[in-house]
């Protein structure tokens, strides 16, 4: 049972230099109570696909091709207007990187914490009493007097603990979190990844998780979705991507994280190159250009291949461990 | 000449006024000191990193350094000269040798600037002695991996990792003896990151600079730094080699920084030291040790008395009772 | 900005306002003060495109050259107001607390006076004169820029951009000039287009009132002055005073407010 499927998803925006395909058939599967990671380089489509998904795209984007499956039973790309803001911030909840687009700065939290529930039907001290619940289990000192304070009046860290307060507050079936810990300290963010994997058990919904730092994905996820220029190059359990990785991407990408080099290293590694202009998609395997293992069948795009239970990579080596651990 | 330190920082400050007249009467300081009395010096060819929170003062430190931000107590030392208090004829003098990368990528590029006159803005202002504009892009833009043909770009054409590029090509066209980073690789992908670590890698061991690199990300200094400073609160509570501290943590905050850094393996066992998530405020300094509020080893002494500096196989720390090897905390509290 | 249809109905009108000005004398032969009892009064036909006024001048030739002075007013005066309002707000914005406190009162106090009041008390100090005219318009525009430079500039100075040219020794004077007025000048120089019709309508009113421009000299605003003291005798004399001041007063609002959307800092692209 999953709680959202999405499938062959391509989404394109219009620009002045051409139609820019930012989402390339991305489907992958978030299960019941499960956390799903979505890791990759900045642009590469990980907020175009959650805004994709909640039907927020910019004006200039429009979905191509593919289904986004909510719970089995509702299409999410037909899904009317009003359908889907009834879906949003109560089955779909969502925290971003900055908790002040959530947080209204001229209202008190309490009062922000009490509109949420707007569709509850819980009486004025009941949702009060939810509100201070809340805080307390985002351990927030104080919830009670908490209530009556304004967003500025409390730390970045506090902020977004309350901005996942709200989140949650609604006990939604899937929370989508884009980079909600990257503007913290490392002390901060591991509280509050801690906090986030404490609340999802308790509330027994699922996590779509993007960030770009594979620590932390490898600390709260229990499945990863690697992206490339809009692709999926490779999903699978976190274990699997990250013990066995099977595109030469995600091999690359592991090597470069200055934290799995446990000696002092003279010369970090890194990915030469940049993302393609996805304007002019090349023909062939998306991450061609940059790839250490590049040979002549990359000409053409590389089917995905399972290769696990549930692991699946988008290369024409991904049967091949060997080859691909290869460093050039 | 390189045994000479480049860079002296000695006792110094930084007070800040707080215009909160109400919080007066009850006690309360009418200004903080957002850097507490810091020591440390960096020699040629030395990198030098200061970690902490944010909050802890580094960029204050940093600010204080090149004399953008007045010192209020001690003294900074450039090239043997002090430097504290100058004017800003005086200073123009020595910001040519020391060299300042801010933290924005592309936020500390003049928007309006292209990329050729972004890198040789340091000649428009300290003069080019019949130097070739031209020239001077061209080996600059090299010497940090860029193509030529970005020297016509803006810097909102540029991604982050390219934008990093340019800020380190400027850092360093003076040839200064000591340029100071204030988080080089913040907001820049994994990819890129080691780029950036490389590039100012390579350029210290070429030119012979010393550097003093600003991060809250403990696993950068690891690769970079010979020495480390870890910053609480506006003061070091602990200094030494960077590798004798990631081995060996002494002080429990730098055991909490430490282990705070969630790795990219989901094998990985983790102890991990967690600690109350909120740093005190600067107007209400706790007492005795000013990390025992948070420390989960704090015991009595800790709450009363200022623990002394101590010094140890050239680790300097403030602590009562520091951490043994591998030693785990009493008990664990939540956020 | 010719993509957009009111920017190139606001470029036309500009472009003919200012050519009708420019080429005034070549396009209308006749003396546009020269004073001719036989004429007067002549409706508009052949020999007089605009007719005449009630001195029997030729209203065409008037009109072409009361729009000289109307621009050279208007851009001369909003010219000066904006180098004025452009360093009092550099100064305001960058410089200490107790200038920026100071120089805010004296904009606050310049801006609370009404702007006839101001005029009149000018005009009794100067008399009726063109002097007159452009001083007026000058302490109206001023304290507006100087506070749109001053609010920029404030955001500006914490910039990371601009402490990093600080770090790197740059001079006060440098730093305004490379990294701090590039950036400011925009938002100005559309309001200032868009306001360049107000010290038209300023001019044309002064003059009207008598306050202006002294009589033979062709203003728009004595041309509608003598129109209205002559309307029962002539109706063209008005409608050459009028028609110049409302296209030149849309022409510069239509290419000011184009202006403001291309370059609306929202819709700047990468
Ligand atoms: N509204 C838009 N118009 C045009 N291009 C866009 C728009 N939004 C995103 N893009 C482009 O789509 C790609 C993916 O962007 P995004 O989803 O924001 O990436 P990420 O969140 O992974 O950094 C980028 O190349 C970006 O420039
Ligand atoms: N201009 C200032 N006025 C008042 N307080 C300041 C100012 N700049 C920094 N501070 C305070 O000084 C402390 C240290 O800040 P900072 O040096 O920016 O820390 P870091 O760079 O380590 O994050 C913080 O508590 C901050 O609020
Ligand atoms: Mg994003
Ligand atoms: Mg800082």
């Amino acid at each position: 049972m999953s709680v959202l499927s999405v499938n062959g998803l391509t989404v394109s925006f219009t620009t002045d230099g051409g139609t820019l395909t930012a989402l390339r058939d991305v489907s992958f599967d978030i299960p019941d109570q499960r956390i799903v990671g979505v890791v990759g380089e900045s642009g590469c489509g990980k907020s175009t696909l959650i805004n994709a998904i909640l039907g927020l795209l910019a004006d200039n984007g429009r979905i191509d091709a593919g289904s986004v499956l909510f719970q089995n039973d509702r299409e999410l790309t037909r899904l009317g207007d009003s359908d889907m803001r009834a879906l949003r911030g109560q089955r779909i909840s969502t925290v971003f990187q900055d908790p002040m687009g959530a947080l209204n700065p001229v209202l008190s939290v309490g009062h922000q914490m009490i509109n949420v529930q707007y569709r509850s039907g819980r009486s004025k001290a009941e949702k009060i009493a939810r509100a201070v619940e809340m805080l307390r289990k985002v351990r927030i000192p104080d919830a009670d007097t908490a209530l009556s304070r304004y967003p500025h009046q409390f730390s970045g860290g506090m902020k977004q603990r309350i901005a996942i307060a709200m989140a949650l507050m609604m006990e939604p079936a899937l929370l989508i979190a884009d980079e909600p810990t990257t503007a913290l300290d490392a002390t901060l963010e591991v509280a509050t990844i801690e906090l986030l994997k404490e609340l999802q058990r308790d509330i027994g919904c699922s996590v779509l998780f993007i960030s770009h730092h594979l620590g932390v994905i490898a600390e709260l996820c229990d499945e990863v979705i690697v992206m490339y220029a809009g692709e999926v190059v490779e999903r699978g359990t976190t274990r699997q991507v990250f013990n066995d990785p099977r595109h030469p991407y995600t091999f690359r990408l592991l090597d470069c994280d200055p934290a799995r080099q446990h000696q002092r290293v003279r010369h970090l590694p890194t990915i030469p190159g940049e993302i393609p202009d996805l304007r002019r998609r090349p023909e062939g395997c998306i991450f061609a250009a940059r790839c250490h293992r590049v040979h002549y069948a990359c000409m053409r795009t590389p089917p995905v291949t399972e290769v696990g239970n549930g692991h699946a990579a988008r290369c024409w080596l991904a049967g091949n461990p060997e080859t691909v651990k290869v460093t050039a | 000449m390189s045994g000479a330190p480049v860079l002296e920082v000695d006792g110094v400050e930084v007070t800040f006024p707080v215009n909160r007249p109400l919080l007066r009467p009850f006690g309360r300081p009418h200004s903080i000191k957002g850097v507490a009395g810091v020591s440390f010096e960096v020699k040629r060819g030395e990198t030098f990193a200061l970690v902490g929170e944010s909050g802890s003062g580094k960029t204050t430190l940093a600010r204080a350094i090149n004399g953008l931000q007045p010192v209020s107590a001690g003294s900074v030392t450039f090239e043997g000269q002090r430097i504290d208090g100058l004017g800003r004829a005086e200073m123009k003098l020595h910001r040519r040798r020391m060299a300042m990368m801010f933290q924005d990528p592309i936020g500390s590029l003049s928007p309006r600037q292209t990329v050729g006159e972004l890198v040789t803005e340091a000649f428009r202002i300290h003069g080019s002695e019949g130097r070739d504009m031209r020239a001077e892009t061209a080996r600059l833009l090299s010497l940090v991996g860029l193509p030529l043909d970005f020297a016509d770009r803006y810097p909102h054409q540029l991604s982050g990792g390219q934008a990093r590029r340019v800020g380190v090509a400027r850092a360093i066209a003076f040839n200064p003896v000591l340029v100071v980073a204030d988080e080089p690789t913040a907001g820049l992908d994994v990819s890129v990151q080691g780029e950036v670590l490389n590039l100012l890698n390579d350029l210290r061991e070429r030119l012979g600079l010393a550097m003093v690199i600003i991060t809250h990300n403990l696993h950068v200094v690891r690769h970079v730094a010979d020495r480390m400073a870890v910053m609480y609160l506006g003061r070091f509570v602990e200094t030494g080699k960077t590798e004798a501290i990631f081995s060996e943590p002494s002080h429990p905050y730098t055991a909490a920084l430490l282990s705070a850094n969630p790795e990219p393996d989901p094998d990985k066992a983790r102890d991990r030291i967690s600690l109350p998530a909120e740093v005190p405020s600067l107007l209400a300094r706790p007492s005795g040790c000013e990390f025992h509020t948070r420390c989960p080893w704090a015991r009595e002494i800790c709450r009363s008395t200022p623990p002394p500096a101590s010094e140890r196989a050239g680790r300097v720390l403030t602590c009562h009772f520091p951490l043994g090897p591998g030693e785990h905390p009493p008990e664990r509290i939540g956020l | 900005m010719l993509r957009e249809p009111l920017g190139v109905l606001g470029i036309s009108l500009v472009l003919l306002v200012v050519l009708g000005a420019v080429f005034a004398d070549f396009l209308a032969s006749a003396d546009p003060s020269k004073i001719s009892p036989r004429n007067r009064f002549s409706s508009p036909g052949f020999e007089h495109l605009a007719g005449t006024d009630q001195l029997g001048r030729d209203l065409f030739s008037r009109v072409l050259h009361g729009g000289q002075i109307a621009l050279a007013v208007a851009l001369g005066s909003t010219a000066v107001s904006l180098l004025i309002g452009m360093v009092l707000g550099l100064i305001a914005g960058y410089g200490p607390r107790w200038l920026d406190n100071l120089l805010i009162l004296v904009f606050d106090a310049m801006k609370s006076f009404p702007t006839v009041m101001l005029a009149l008390a000018l005009v009794t100090l100067f008399g009726p004169s063109l002097t007159a005219v452009v001083v007026v318009v000058i302490l109206v525009n001023v304290p507006g820029y100087a506070r749109i430079i001053r609010t920029q500039t404030i955001a500006l100075k914490s910039a990371e951009y601009v402490t990093a040219a600080q770090s790197m020794g740059a001079s006060t004077a440098r730093v305004l000039r490379v990294h701090i007025l590039p950036n400011v000048i925009g938002p100005l120089l559309i309001l200032a287009s868009m306001d360049i019709p107000v010290v038209i309508a300023i001019e044309a009113g002064m003059s009207f009132l008598g306050l202006g421009v002294r009589p033979p000299t062709p203003s728009w605003g004595a041309i509608l002055n003598d129109g209205f003291a002559n309307i029962r005798e002539s109706y063209w004399i008005v409608v050459a005073g009028g028609i110049p001041i409302i296209l030149t007063t849309l022409g510069f609002t239509f290419l000011g407010e184009t202006l403001r959307d291309v370059f609306d800092p929202r819709l700047k692209g990468r």
